[in-house]
């Protein structure tokens, strides 16, 4: 079955900055897959449920109950750019 | 007018747990900067969510008070995007299974009541917060922005209406009526200001009467039901202008500007269609019984609509009863009628002597210096003419200066009325001796001079008479 | 002996008698990573520090009298997706570079708590996604048995330390196979537990409904071991068995008398190397000596499993690696704004594997084609469990080779990415189901590399899957180790 890509909106999606080339690259070797992948289509499912986690499992919550929290300077110690207490990144483009 | 706006409101409600919707960190407003964080709430490889109990049943709750259908089988989502406020890059909300689906709720714009529809009540997780340094606060120009995750992670409800609503004023109506029920309920300080309740909402417009939807605008970034009001209103009158000028909507998402009062586009995250959403496989889903329905209803509280129906049949207008039920003074007027006294008059005071002092010192319900049981014998001594009026709000003002119960500050203030009748007879008595023409002429038929020698007696009582027996004695002492 | 030879079972009684310290048997395992890691790369982080000071604690504990339990002073290797606080982690990408955790995984408590004494972090293809070790941003791992040939994926750094006793033990984790097939490769056992059995909180996620951590040991026996200590409840992983534990060691030798063992068609034929489907036929043949009913089955839908996984798994990654944006930890590359950053981040942060995934995973979740692909693989599944489930209505256990074959040599299958997907046709079914796997080694093909034979049971079939593990263990009389680990012992 012939697939159809725009790899380029799949890579902003995705927010990874490809060049042309890479582009090119990874949506021929999607093709390639997804055309294996369409496989998958080719099975009746007709009234078959999906299945999105293997255990049957239901509601499991934890109680309203406060834990400790982490140490601030730890976790602002593996930040690439801080500001004081805060995270630092560039400007934002979109709002 | 050749147009009418359809609007459907989108409410973000943050939830008052103590804890964060799937980890242990605390909820509190105004913490530290990242301080109230956690592997789970940053989105730190490895960590895993889980739901906080109390969210759920509170979204299942206010469902319940809104009327929905609970999803007997409700499954969370994650919904992707990627912004730099948003740890893990996809939010974990709900998609085609919520909380609760369908119900309803009754606003009064002051036209009269009417149902806006809702067309679910989902529960997902709030984002951390930005700063944006330089360029005047704003996105656009800024230099850089700065993260703090404490709010990441708070339990947000996300309560959809249907698109109902036509004008601001039942726009500010039906968020307000939402805001109450959630007080009501206790599960949500709603705090507008702090963003703890957070609106957006879709504006179109049709040419009346017809049915077909106009093209949908989004409008974000209101912070009070003011704004709301007044982003609606220049949103309508924007669409207006371009439509009769010939020209067309543009499908966007505008932002109010509260300072220049206008909405202006802005740049937006990925289409809703792009939002990629699957279900969580880090959670299970979420089964409801209709035995923990059937908890969650019992325990719902006396809402805000049946409340005020409720102070209307104790004789309340529906002003007074609105007021009571929206405002700060709700609990005092329970109480005092718990302690016995008469609705009427206490909801009088309380919209009016009270609500008043309230307003003059910008006190809090809570720091007033009178409680129910003063306020009840207050008025007990107003219905048993132990007090007049206007001596009462004397007392009363004695009280609030926290001068003591009404009885010591009448006492001290020396406003008790006197109600003995053998004591005013006496006073009558000796009034009518001193005027015989009068007395005379009254039992000619001058009915008028009645008054005359009612307001001497007073005057001879030194204004603490109770004027009805004052009244009635010297009716019955002229005409024998 | 060389203590770094030893089995667990063989260090615990040792340590317990007195005729060996944790702190001797830590210098030993070390002396092996440092006479093969130039050569295998192993590992990506030995932690000198902090094994030094677990051994030495183990000992004063143990000389106290205080036993925390079979694991006290064993060393055991994490893989690095396992995240371990203080302790670089880095899921073999450069996105994550330099990257120390303020927390450890849930595993790694359970393991300290037991008196284990952790090495270090082994190698691993990038998040997990790869079945050779191959796409290591830190370069890959080479198998013990032949430094030409790969060890397996993507657990192939602790499969390679445990085959080598630069390690006595290791977890893996396995998404599709990637802790059996490496087992497979090097001569090890490797087990996936039932999903849910061990917590996951910690593990860094490369698909969230299939991933589970597991043990690589070099016996059944050891696997039990490590497997009692990591599994149970954890109520930081909502996606934890709330269930208990199955009590799996009582029934460990019980032999497969009376057990009725399936084969499958599907997964035994075409494509198999052919000294694996001999070895695989007489392993199957001593079963039925030892009295196993032997039946052979049909699993239609697996054929399209492989098909249903390849979408499902970058699916749930494409979600998961989202995360690694350069906003609050990890290196960042520069940008004009946040969202140039985080792209070019992104970009240069991820391996060609990765990104492929990625990509995969956002196109069959978007609009337009969720129900084409991501839907109809998710309908695939239920009708995967589905034939498991007739499976054992019929029989106790499944059985198959772990891996099509054997050992290839690194850079057979690098660029082709369909032919790497394929080695893993065996494995992928039980992760979809979320029911227990283990290899265990049964035998060397006629290269000298060792052969793996898979034995698949229902999910918290725990108990009858290590039984049948064990006699498969003992009818192969398998205990062949790497030229590589001996000329180092001998050294
Ligand atoms: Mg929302
Ligand atoms: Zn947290």
């Amino acid at each position: 079955m012939p697939v159809d890509i725009d790899i380029a909106k799949v890579a902003r999606l995705a927010r990874i900055g490809l060049t042309a080339d890479e582009l090119a690259y990874y949506g021929q070797q999607l093709q390639g897959i997804l055309e294996h992948a369409a496989l998958v289509q080719a099975l009746p499912t007709a009234g078959v449920a999906p299945t999105a986690h293997p255990l049957p499992m239901v509601n499991s919550f934890r109680p309203d109950i406060v834990e400790p929290t982490l140490d601030r300077e730890e976790v602002l110690a593996q930040a690439p750019d801080r500001e004081g207490p805060y995270f630092r990144v560039p400007p934002f483009l979109e709002d | 007018m050749t147009w009418e706006a359809v609007i459907g409101i989108e409410t973000h409600v943050e939830l008052r747990t103590d804890s964060k919707m799937f980890c242990g960190c605390p909820t509190g407003f105004g913490a530290e900067p990242n301080t109230n964080i956690c592997p789970v709430c940053l989105g730190l490889p490895g960590a895993l969510p889980v739901p906080n109990e109390t969210a759920i049943r509170w979204t299942i709750a206010l469902g319940l008070a809104l009327g929905s259908t609970i999803t007997p089988h409700s499954v969370f989502h994650r919904k992707n995007y990627f912004y730099a406020d948003l740890p893990k890059n996809y939010q974990i909300s709900q998609f085609d299974l919520p909380l609760c689906a369908g119900g309803h709720l009754e606003i009064d714009p002051g036209t009269g009541v009417r149902r806006v529809g809702i067309t679910r009540v989902h529960l997902e997780e709030d984002t951390g917060k930005s700063t944006h340094l330089g360029g005047g606060g704003r996105i656009h120009d800024s230099d850089a922005t700065l993260l703090d995750f404490n709010r990441s992670g708070i339990p947000l409800m996300e309560v959809v209406s249907e698109p109902d609503i036509s004008t601001p004023d039942e726009a500010r109506a039906y968020a307000h009526e939402l805001r109450e029920v959630v007080l009501a309920m206790g599960i949500s300080d709603a705090r507008l200001e702090e963003g703890s309740m957070r609106f957006d909402a879709n504006v179109s417009l049709r040419r009346i009467g017809t049915s077909a939807l106009g093209t949908k605008v989004e409008v974000k970034n209101m912070n009070s039901l003011r704004s709301l009001q007044r982003a609606l209103a220049y949103e309508i009158e924007r669409q207006t202008r371009l439509l009769d000028s010939g020209a067309a909507i543009t499908q966007e998402t505008r932002h109010w500007d509260e300072e220049a009062g206008i909405t202006h586009p802005g740049r937006s995250k990925e289409e809703s269609s792009d939002y990629r959403y699957f279900a969580e496989p880090d959670l299970v889903p979420i089964v409801t019984t209709q035995e923990t329905i059937a908890t969650l209803r019992r325990d719902l509280p006396e809402l805000p609509a049946a409340r005020r129906a409720r102070y209307v049949e104790l004789g309340l207008e529906a002003a007074a009863a609105r007021t009571l039920v929206a405002g700060p003074l709700g609990t005092l007027f329970e109480a005092t009628l718990a302690a016995g006294a008469a609705p009427r008059r206490v909801a009088n005071w309380l919209t009016g002597e009270i609500a008043a002092y309230l307003n003059r010192t910008g006190g809090d319900a809570g720091s007033l210096a009178i409680d129910a049981t003063g306020l009840a014998q207050l008025v007990g001594m107003i219905e048993t003419g132990k007090l007049s009026s206007t001596a009462a709000k004397e007392v009363l003002e004695g009280m609030l200066a926290g001068e003591g119960t009404p009885e010591q500050v009448a006492a001290a203030r020396d406003l008790l009325q006197v109600s003995d009748e053998a004591e005013i007879a006496a006073l009558v008595a000796a009034v009518l001796a001193s005027h015989p023409d009068e007395v005379a002429r009254v039992g000619a038929g001058e009915e008028k001079l009645v008054g005359f020698l009612v307001g001497q007696v007073m005057r001879a009582g030194q204004g603490k008479a109770d004027p009805k027996v004052v009244d009635r004695l010297v009716r019955l002492q002229t005409h024998t | 002996m060389d203590p770094a030879d030893l089995t667990i079972a063989e260090a615990g009684a040792r340590l317990r008698s007195g005729d060996l310290t944790a702190v001797d048997l830590l210098a030993a395992v070390r002396r092996r990573a440092s006479m093969t890691e130039a050569i295998l790369h192993a590992y990506l982080t030995i932690d000198h520090d902090g094994a030094r000071a677990a051994a030495t604690a183990a000992d004063v504990a143990l000389a106290q009298g205080r036993d925390l339990g079979s694991l006290h002073g064993i060393p055991i290797a994490l893989k690095d997706n396992m995240v371990t606080r203080g302790i670089e982690t880095t899921c073999s990408s450069r996105i994550l570079a330099g990257y120390r955790p303020p927390y450890d995984a849930t595993v790694v408590e359970r393991l300290k708590a037991g008196g284990a004494v952790i090495v270090g972090k082994t190698n691993l293809d990038e998040f997990a996604m790869g079945s050779s070790t191959e796409n290591s941003a830190y370069g890959p791992t080479r198998n013990p048995w032949d430094p030409d040939r790969v060890p397996g994926g993507s657990s192939g750094g602790s499969a390679a330390a445990v085959a080598v006793g630069s390690a006595l033990a290791a977890l893996g984790s396995d998404t599709g196979g990637s802790i059996r097939q490496p087992g497979s490769l090097t001569g090890t056992v490797g087990m996936k537990p039932t999903y849910g059995l061990v917590s996951r909180y910690g593990l860094i996620a490369f698909a969230s409904s299939l991933d589970q951590i597991g043990p690589i040991t070099r016996t059944v026996d050891d696997a039990v071991t490590v497997f009692e200590a990591i599994a149970g409840h954890d109520p930081s992983d909502a996606t934890s068995y709330r269930g208990g534990v199955p009590e799996v060691r009582s029934t460990l030798d019980a032999g497969v008398k009376g057990l009725r063992i399936g084969i499958v068609g599907e997964l035994s034929g075409e494509g198999t190397a052919p000294d694996v489907a001999a070895n695989f036929r007489a392993t199957v043949d001593a079963l039925a000596g030892a009295g196993a009913t032997i039946k052979e089955l049909s699993l239609p839908s697996t054929a399209y499993a492989l098909s249903a996984y390849y979408l499902i798994a970058p699916a749930e990654c494409s979600a998961n690696l989202a995360r690694f944006d350069g906003v609050r930890y990890g290196p960042r590359l520069a940008g004009r704004s946040v969202e140039e950053s985080m792209s070019a981040t992104r970009r240069d942060g991820f391996g060609p594997e990765v990104t492929r995934r990625i990509l995969l995973g956002t196109y069959a979740l978007s609009a337009g084609y969720y129900d084409a692909f991501y839907g109809q693989a998710q309908k695939v599944r239920t009708l995967v469990i589905e034939d498991f489930r007739r499976a054992y209505s019929e029989v106790d256990v499944l059985v198959t080779p772990t891996s099509p074959t054997t050992a290839f040599a690194v850079g057979e299958k690098a660029n082709d990415p369909l032919a790497m997907y394929l080695s893993d046709i065996c494995t992928i079914p039980s992760n979809l189901a979320g029911d227990p796997a283990i290899s265990v080694p049964s035998g060397l093909d006629s290269d000298g590399l060792p052969i793996g034979f898979q034995v698949l049971a229902p999910a918290l079939g725990e108990a009858v899957m290590f039984r049948v593990a064990s006699a498969v263990e003992q009818s192969s009389g398998f205990t062949g180790r790497p030229a590589l680990a001996t000329s180092a012992g001998a050294a």
